[in-house]
C-alpha cells in the first residue's frame, strides 16, 4: 500500500516544503544577482578587477567607481559572461582589458573607450555604440554592431549570423567593423551606413560568408577579401571592383586592425577585395507609390 | 461529498466513487507578473566514454545564466541516474491532489509491474512553493501484457503516457524513460535543481532549461524537457509550424495536450528516430531542413535525397526560431533552426560534449576547452556513448501508437 499525501509531506526533506522560507541556492557564480564586489588592487593609473562570481551590475558599478577614481586601464580577470560591460560607458582615454569570456552586449552604448578582450566573445557585442573601440582576440557571436552609430570592431576570428545589422552612419559617424575570419548568413542585413571588411583567414576553401549577404541594405559597403557567388547575395546588392579611393580606405582599416593584432598588413592586403554596396537607396520607394 | 462516476483509461475502468469536495483543482499556472524582457536558457553536456557526472554541474552552468529566464520554469534531464533500477520505465509523476494520484496508481498498478515506488525526494528551496505531489514509479511491462496487446514495450509505454496526461485529470508524466528522469518545476534553474537534489545523483548525459513563458503560461507541467520515454527536449524559442505539426502527429496517433508547443519536438524526434528509424543526422535534416534555394544548387544525388526527404517529412518541418537540446538514451543532440534565430554554442573537451545558450554557461563548468565553436544553423551538433552497453537497440516493431 503506497503512503498517502500526507505521509509524503512528512518525508523528511527539509524543514518545510512550502513559502518563503528554506535554503538559497548557494552557488556562486557570475550570473547570480548578487552585490558582492570583486577584489581590488591598483598599480599607478591602472585597477585590476576578481570579476570571478560578481553579477554584472556590480561589476558594471565597480568599472565605473575605478574610472571617476582616476584609473585610466581596468583590467578584468575570471570574466564570465557578465552582461553589457563597457554599456553607456564614455571617455576618451581609457582602456578596460578583459580576461575571461564576457556576456552578451558588451560595449553597448558605449562612447569612446577601448575595450580589449582577450577571448571569445558572446552576442550582440557593440550594439548601440557610439564610439571607441573594441578589439577581440577570438571569435564572437551573432548580431555584433547591432545600431552601431560609430567606432570600430575588430575581430581576429570568425563571427556568427547577423552580423553588422542595421549599422547607421551620419556625417563623420562612420562605425566600421573588421572581422579577421568568416561570417555566417545575413552579413550587413539592412545595413544603412558604415563599413564591414571581412577578411577570411585561415579559411580553408570554406566559404569566407554565408547566404543573404546584404540582404536589406540601404547604406554604407561591405568590402570581402574573396569571391561572393551571386546566390549568396541578397536582393538589394551588387558586386563591384573597389575605386581607389575604397581601396586606400581598406588598406587603412586593415593596417590598423592588423596592428592590433600582430598580424602582417601587406600579407592580408596581397589578395583583391571585392565592395558590395545597395545599388539603391530606397529599395522600397515604389512599394507604394508609383 | 460529489459523485465522481466511473471511469475509463485506456480499456480500464475504474468504478464510481464519493470524495470530499474541495472545489475546483489547482491549475499550476501563474502568469509573469511583470514584462521582464528575457529568452529561454538551456545547456547539455554528454561524457561519451559514460563516466557519470553530478547534476550539480548542470545546475551550476544554468545557474549563470540565471537572468536569461524570469522564474517561471525551470528544468533538468539526467541519464545513467538510476543504476539501480537501469531497465526499468522510471514514472515520474506530478499530481495536482491526492484523487489524481489514486487514479493514477490505480491505473499503473494494473499496466505495469512496479518494483519499487518513493515520492521524489525534494528539499525546502526559498522560492519554490505550490508544488503538485511529487512521486516516482519504477515500472517493469510484463511480457502477457505485451502479447495480450500486440504491442512493442516502448509503444506499450507511450500509451500509458499519453492516457494519463490526456485521461486523467490534475495527473502528469514529467518522464517514463530507462535510468533517466526530469526534473522540473515552476522556479529558477538553479532553484529547481537544488530543490530536487540534484547534487545527489550523477549521469552521463545532463540537459537544463531555464524558461522564459511567452506563449503559453509557466506551470509545473510545462516547464522544460518535455519527455517521452528516453527522449527528453528542452527548447528555446518557438515552434511556428506547431500547427501543422500537431495535425501530422495526431494521424500517427499522438496526444498533445501539455499547452506549449515544445513538446511537437520530443514526438517527432521518438516518430522519426524510434519508430521510422532514422539515423539522428537525416531526422535533424528533416526537421531544419535546407531551404528549397539552397537544395537547387546541390549536386544530384544530394538533389534528389532532400527533395524526397522534404518530400515525405514536409509536416514534420519545424518553423520558426528555436534552438533544442535532445537527451537520449545513447547520447545527445543539438539544433538550431535555419537561419539560427536563437543562441547555440558547442564545446568539446576530452570526452565530454557541451551545448549551451551562451558561452559562458560552458566555461563555467569546463573552464578552459579544447575546442569550441557555434554550430551552424540547421546543422545538429551529436555526442554519442561508446559502447553498446549504454544503447538498447532499437525497438524494430513499426506499430502505431493507437
Amino acid at each position: 500500500m503506497s503512503p498517502d499525501s500526507a505521509t509524503i509531506r512528512r518525508v523528511p526533506t527539509g524543514p518545510a516544503r512550502r513559502g518563503p522560507i528554506g535554503a538559497e541556492p548557494a552557488r556562486k557564480v557570475a550570473g547570480q544577482p548578487g552585490t558582492d564586489k570583486g577584489a581590488v588592487s591598483h598599480e599607478g593609473t591602472q585597477a585590476r578587477i576578481d570579476a570571478g562570481g560578481v553579477y554584472y551590475k556590480t561589476l558594471n558599478e565597480q568599472i565605473r567607481e575605478e574610472m571617476l577614481n582616476g584609473a585610466q586601464t581596468v583590467i578584468l580577470e575570471n570574466v564570465n559572461g557578465q552582461r553589457y560591460i563597457g554599456g553607456g560607458l564614455s571617455g576618451e582615454d581609457v582602456r578596460v582589458v578583459i580576461n575571461g569570456v564576457p556576456g552578451n552586449d558588451l560595449a553597448t552604448f558605449m562612447t569612446g573607450p577601448t575595450l580589449i578582450v582577450n577571448e571569445n566573445a558572446q552576442d550582440g557585442v557593440a550594439n548601440t555604440m557610439n564610439s571607441g573601440l573594441v578589439v577581440i582576440n577570438g571569435d564572437a557571436g551573432d548580431v555584433l554592431g547591432y545600431g552601431m552609430r560609430g567606432g570600430r570592431l575588430y575581430v581576429r576570428g570568425d563571427v556568427g549570423y547577423r552580423v553588422g545589422i542595421h549599422m547607421k552612419a551620419y556625417e563623420d559617424q562612420r562605425p566600421a567593423m573588421v572581422i579577421g575570419g568568416k561570417a555566417r548568413d545575413f552579413f550587413g542585413e539592412y545595413m544603412a551606413g558604415g563599413e564591414l571588411v571581412l577578411l577570411g583567414l585561415g579559411s580553408d576553401g570554406e566559404d569566407i560568408v554565408g547566404s543573404y549577404l546584404g540582404t536589406g541594405m540601404h547604406g554604407g559597403v561591405i568590402f570581402v577579401r574573396g569571391e561572393v557567388a551571386e546566390h549568396q547575395l541578397g536582393k538589394e546588392v551588387s558586386i563591384a571592383p573597389l575605386s581607389a579611393a575604397e581601396q586606400s580606405r581598406v588598406e587603412e582599416l586593415v593596417r590598423d586592425f592588423a596592428g592590433w593584432m600582430g598580424l602582417d598588413a601587406e600579407e592580408i592586403l596581397e589578395r583583391r577585395f571585392i565592395k558590395i554596396f545597395p545599388y539603391t537607396h530606397r529599395p522600397y520607394g515604389k512599394l507604394y507609390a508609383y | 461529498m460529489i459523485d465522481r462516476p466511473a471511469r475509463k483509461y485506456g480499456g480500464l475502468t475504474l468504478p464510481g466513487t464519493r470524495i470530499p469536495d474541495v472545489g475546483r483543482r489547482p491549475s499550476y499556472t501563474v502568469e509573469a507578473e511583470e514584462g521582464i524582457l528575457g529568452n529561454c536558457g538551456l545547456m547539455g553536456v554528454c561524457d561519451e566514454a559514460g563516466e557519470r557526472m553530478s547534476g550539480e554541474l548542470a545546475v551550476r552552468s544554468m545557474a549563470s545564466m540565471h537572468d536569461r529566464g524570469n522564474g517561471l520554469g525551470g528544468g533538468f534531464a539526467g541519464y545513467g541516474i538510476y543504476p539501480e533500477h537501469p531497465d526499468h520505465y522510471a514514472f515520474h509523476m506530478m499530481y495536482a491532489d491526492e484523487d489524481a494520484r489514486q487514479d493514477t496508481e490505480f491505473y499503473l498498478a494494473r499496466q505495469f509491474a512496479i518494483d519499487h515506488e518513493e515520492p521524489i525526494p525534494t528539499r525546502a528551496v526559498r522560492g519554490i512553493q505550490d508544488e503538485p505531489l511529487l512521486h516516482r514509479y519504477f515500472c517493469r511491462v510484463d511480457a502477457e501484457r505485451l502479447q495480450e496487446t500486440q504491442l512493442s514495450e516502448a509503444d506499450y509505454v507511450v500509451h500509458a503516457f499519453m492516457d494519463i496526461n490526456s485521461g486523467i485529470d490534475g495527473a502528469f508524466v514529467a518522464s517514463a524513460g530507462r535510468n533517466m528522469g526530469a526534473f522540473k518545476g515552476v522556479g529558477f534553474p538553479e532553484e529547481i535543481g537544488e530543490f530536487y537534489r540534484l547534487d545527489e545523483y550523477a549521469g552521463w548525459t545532463w540537459t537544463g532549461h531555464g524558461r522564459f513563458p511567452t506563449n503559453t503560461p509557466g506551470w509545473w507541467g510545462g516547464a522544460h524537457p518535455f519527455c517521452l520515454l528516453d527522449y527528453s527536449i528542452v527548447h528555446n524559442g518557438e515552434i511556428s509550424s506547431y500547427g501543422i505539426n500537431k495535425r501530422y502527429l495526431e494521424s500517427h496517433g499522438y496526444q498533445l495536450t501539455l499547452r506549449t508547443d515544445t513538446e511537437v519536438v520530443t514526438y517527432l524526434f521518438d516518430l522519426m528516430l524510434r519508430r521510422h528509424e532514422l539515423p539522428v543526422e537525416i531526422a535533424c535534416r528533416a526537421l531544419a531542413a535546407p531551404f528549397w534555394k539552397d537544395i537547387d544548387l546541390m549536386a544530384a544525388d544530394d538533389k534528389e535525397f532532400y527533395t524526397a526527404l522534404r518530400t515525405v517529412y514536409g509536416p514534420g518541418l519545424l518553423n520558426g526560431p528555436f534552438a533544442v537540446v535532445l537527451g537520449m538514451a545513447d547520447g545527445m543532440v543539438a539544433l538550431n533552426d535555419r537561419i539560427k534565430l536563437r543562441p547555440l554554442v558547442a564545446a568539446r573537451d576530452g570526452n565530454r560534449v557541451y551545448v549551451a545558450s551562451e558561452e559562458s554557461a560552458i566555461r563555467e563548468i569546463c573552464p578552459k576547452p579544447e575546442k569550441s565553436w557555434m554550430p551552424r544553423a540547421g546543422e545538429p551538433v551529436i555526442a554519442r556513448l561508446r559502447g553498446a552497453a549504454f544503447g538498447a537497440a532499437p525497438q524494430s516493431v513499426p506499430a502505431e501508437v493507437n
